[in-house]
């Protein structure tokens, strides 16, 4: 019998805690696949942040730190300053990198430090209950916009991948979605980018947005959360390559 | 701790610009390498230029408690607003170095200190540099006391001033002769 | 650099932690301690070690948390309101059990305050600062050599027992100069550092986190940080005793205070008042025994401050209740003076001279 596929060994064989249709369980193969395919399972260090991802360490069979709310781009800094042979990497969702986090994010950016961050677009924050997110779509309602996002009174979706594409420090920049095969495919492609840029030594902050779904604080079923992004959130946070 | 052998509480003040923060430094570094104890507290933040500045030594044989000058044995003092401030606590017994270039008249202080009138900014003019009035001052000052020689407080100008200003150690050195020949006349 | 040096404290701190086998140094600036960071711009690249400019002190504080969870000395220096800011990541430091040097040129407060000398930080630094049940080894030292001391014995301490260790100066013990010198001495036993994140290479995953859902997980952290903190207190206090034996005043005080009081204290035996000093150089662990031991035989005990009295409760409950326990201080960046501090010591010892009589 041929095996076509099978768990990369940076993946632990285990149930996650996340909720059924959501993203992470993806992204975090993805992240795994490409470690295990660049081979420097023996040199990455990863961060997990405040948000449903914080327990990404029980997942991912690799080194990894969990640090406060919206920092890790920081304590990424610290690290590799310290380590320049390590491969760095951050995983944070749009609560911790848009909102709490965004001195940390657009400083380690703008000082082109050698990372990779993995941004986790859900427009919510997931973990709390499903409140509204910088990213929130005008009209979304959450827990804290049960009349739905209005832009006079919460301001517009914040597009972070955008902000930080201008910056001279980073160095490639690609929004990508989860919500059907070929999107993942290609995501698996911009993070494998991502990271090989840094192994690479090349300067600068490498970023993937990647849209996830969380059918949870959507009240959505799975299926539907990801048509939801292909109609609704690429409209706001159009995909592609904004930068490398 | 100063109750016995020598402890001299010396307040150094003037405007800043006027070198009081160098003119500190080295009297501390001069005291150190004639190995005194010696403790240097600057004033410092938002008072660069223009403003008031003071420097506070303590040369003593022993260790040295507190490092505060509330009441100085020495005042130095480059202009007339320090004079004002500071005179009245120079402790009785004590000496006062003033600026006469700047300073008019000599002020109204216990018969038990001695005032030693130098005009700081004239000879410094004289040498082609009103900014070494301090250095005049100190020399003053050291020859006056003779806690260490004038060649100890010229040899430790190089330790005190930033390498770009190297180029004005010959001045200084002069500055501080001149000082102590005016102070030892 | 074994020869006597003229050298300002914040310089001083800064070129002992190099000694001391500083890897890396982040910081943002504030007075009174800019000092630090324009020091260590210079000297760290000099050594081939990392300085850096952080945007914010949150950030340097988290630079510092990711340096640490690989392994590497890392330190950061601020002022009063900078670490307050900071509170966070030390707090994640003490869960996380990482090693890190803090050092807080205090200054005036609360708010923005002011930039003179300030002791005024003294409960954030000794009850832990940010939130949870956890603790900061806090050194208070007084002179340009003891900060220096205190810096290479710092990261021996943080690497240790794995937490933060802060060092508090004031306005005037960073600028002020003193001949210091500054080698470096045989240091602790220290365990391998097995817990840090290098890559996975022959061995299982690490990971370093403070976060525990699990039922009673995080109490079990609490208590194993506590019985730990109660090793602290036994092994790592210091404290210098000046005097003490035959005082019927014993003044506490630390830091740049302490040195006033100590001069105070001469001036009050000169006068023939039987006056000591007590000088904590640890905060926290605090020299409990020390002074409750003092206050077996009565005396009458003032502390003196540069706040409003905090130190004084950890006083209180060292001498609990056996004497008398007096404050003196100033706040808001004024300093007490000698005469100050020996007045408030002849109005206490009138009391003690009819007791002779």
């Amino acid at each position: 019998m041929k095996t076509v596929f099978k768990r990369t060994p940076s993946l632990r064989d285990r149930v996650t805690h996340y909720c059924p249709g959501c993203g992470h369980g993806i992204a975090h193969r993805l992240v795994a696949e490409t470690i295990d395919e660049l081979d420097i399972r023996s040199k990455v260090i990863g961060i997990a942040p405040v948000g449903c991802a914080v327990l990404a360490y029980d997942y991912l069979d690799i080194d990894m730190v969990e640090v406060a709310h919206g920092r890790a781009p920081a304590v990424a800094t610290g690290m590799k300053r310290t380590n320049p042979d390590k491969i760095i990497f951050s995983y944070q969702g749009d609560g911790d990198l848009a909102a709490i986090g965004t001195a940390e994010i657009i400083h380690a950016a703008h000082r082109g430090e050698q990372i990779t961050v993995i941004f986790i677009n859900n427009a919510v924050f997931g973990m709390t209950g499903g409140q509204m997110a910088p990213t929130t779509l005008i009209g979304q309602v959450t827990t804290t916009t049960p009349l739905g996002r209005e832009a006079d009174n919460q301001g517009w979706p914040l597009q972070m991948s955008e902000l930080l594409a201008v910056l001279p420090g980073t160095n490639y920049i690609e929004r990508c979605s989860l919500h059907d095969v070929g999107h993942i495919r290609e995501t698996k492609k911009a993070i494998k980018h991502a990271f090989e840029l840094q192994v690479s030594g090349a300067k600068g902050l490498s970023l993937v947005e990647v849209l996830s779904p969380c059918p949870t604080a959507w009240h959505m079923s799975p299926a539907k959360s990801l048509k939801w992004i292909e109609k609704e959130m690429t409209k706001v946070f159009p995909l592609g390559r904004l930068k490398g | 701790m100063g109750t016995n052998g020598l402890y001299e509480e010396v307040m150094l003040a003037g405007f800043g610009g006027q070198g009081i923060i160098l003119g500190g430094k080295l009297l501390a570094e001069a005291a150190m390498r004639a190995g005194k104890e010696v403790t240097y507290i600057p004033s410092y933040g938002a008072e660069m230029r223009g403003g008031t500045a003071n420097s506070m030594i303590i040369i003593a044989d022993g260790p040295i408690a507190s490092p505060m000058v509330s009441r100085p044995t020495t005042l130095i003092t480059m202009n007339k607003a320090s004079l004002n401030k500071f005179g009245p606590r120079i402790k009785n017994g004590g000496l006062l170095v003033m600026n006469s270039s700047l300073i008019e008249n000599k002020p109204e202080l216990d018969d038990s200190i001695e005032i030693l009138s130098v005009p700081a900014d004239a000879i410094a003019l004289e040498l082609g540099n009103k900014r070494v009035a301090n250095m005049v001052a100190i020399g003053a000052y050291v020859q006056n006391r003779g806690l260490f020689g004038v060649n100890i407080a010229e040899e430790s100008l190089e330790g005190v001033l930033a390498k770009r200003y190297h180029k004005t150690v010959p001045i200084n050195i002069e500055a501080l002769r001149r000082g102590a020949e005016f102070a030892s006349k | 650099m074994s020869k006597r040096i003229l050298m300002s404290g914040n310089e001083a701190l800064a070129e002992a932690a190099i000694v001391a086998g500083l890897d890396a140094y982040f910081g943002y600036p504030i007075t009174p301690q800019n000092e630090i960071p324009a020091y260590m711009s210079r000297r760290m690249p000099e050594e081939g070690r990392v300085f850096l400019q952080s945007e914010s002190e949150l950030a340097a504080i988290n630079m510092v948390y990711g340096a640490a969870a690989t392994g590497k000395r890392a330190m950061t220096s601020s002022s009063s309101p900078g670490i307050s800011l900071m509170q966070e990541g030390i707090s994640y430091l003490a869960g996380a059990e990482l090693p890190a040097v803090v050092v807080n040129v205090m200054r005036g407060g609360p708010g923005l305050g002011n930039i003179s000398p300030s002791q005024s930080d003294y409960f954030q630094s000794t009850r832990g600062g940010g939130h949870g049940d956890y603790r900061t080894i806090a050194m208070g030292p007084a002179s340009v050599q003891e900060l220096v001391d205190c810096m290479l014995l710092a990261f021996d301490l943080a690497d240790l027992y794995r937490m933060t260790v802060l060092i508090l100066a004031d306005g005037i013990l960073g600028q002020m100069m003193e001949p210091v010198v500054i080698e470096k001495k045989p240091g602790r036993k220290l365990p391998p550092k097995d817990w840090a994140l290098t890559g996975i290479e022959g061995r299982k995953q690490n990971i370093i986190r403070s976060l525990y859902l699990g039922e009673g997980v995080m109490e079990k952290l609490n208590y194993k940080l506590q019985e730990m903190y109660k090793q602290i207190e036994e092994n790592e206090v210091i404290c210098e005793e000046y005097k003490v034996d035959d005082a019927e005043i014993v003044v506490v005080a630390y830091g740049t205070t302490s040195r006033i009081v100590r001069s105070a204290v001469e001036q009050a035996r000169k006068e023939g008042i039987k006056a000591g000093l007590i000088r904590p150089v640890t905060l926290w662990p605090f020299p409990t025994k020390q002074i409750s031991k003092a206050a077996e035989d009565f005396k009458i005990f003032l502390t003196v401050e540069m706040s409003c009295g905090q130190m004084m409760e950890d006083v209180k409950l060292a001498v609990n209740g056996k004497s008398p326990v007096f404050f003196y201080g100033r706040t808001g960046g004024m300093v007490p003076t000698v005469d100050n501090v020996f007045e408030k010591i002849r109005e206490l010892s009138i009391p003690a001279k009819k007791k002779e009589k």
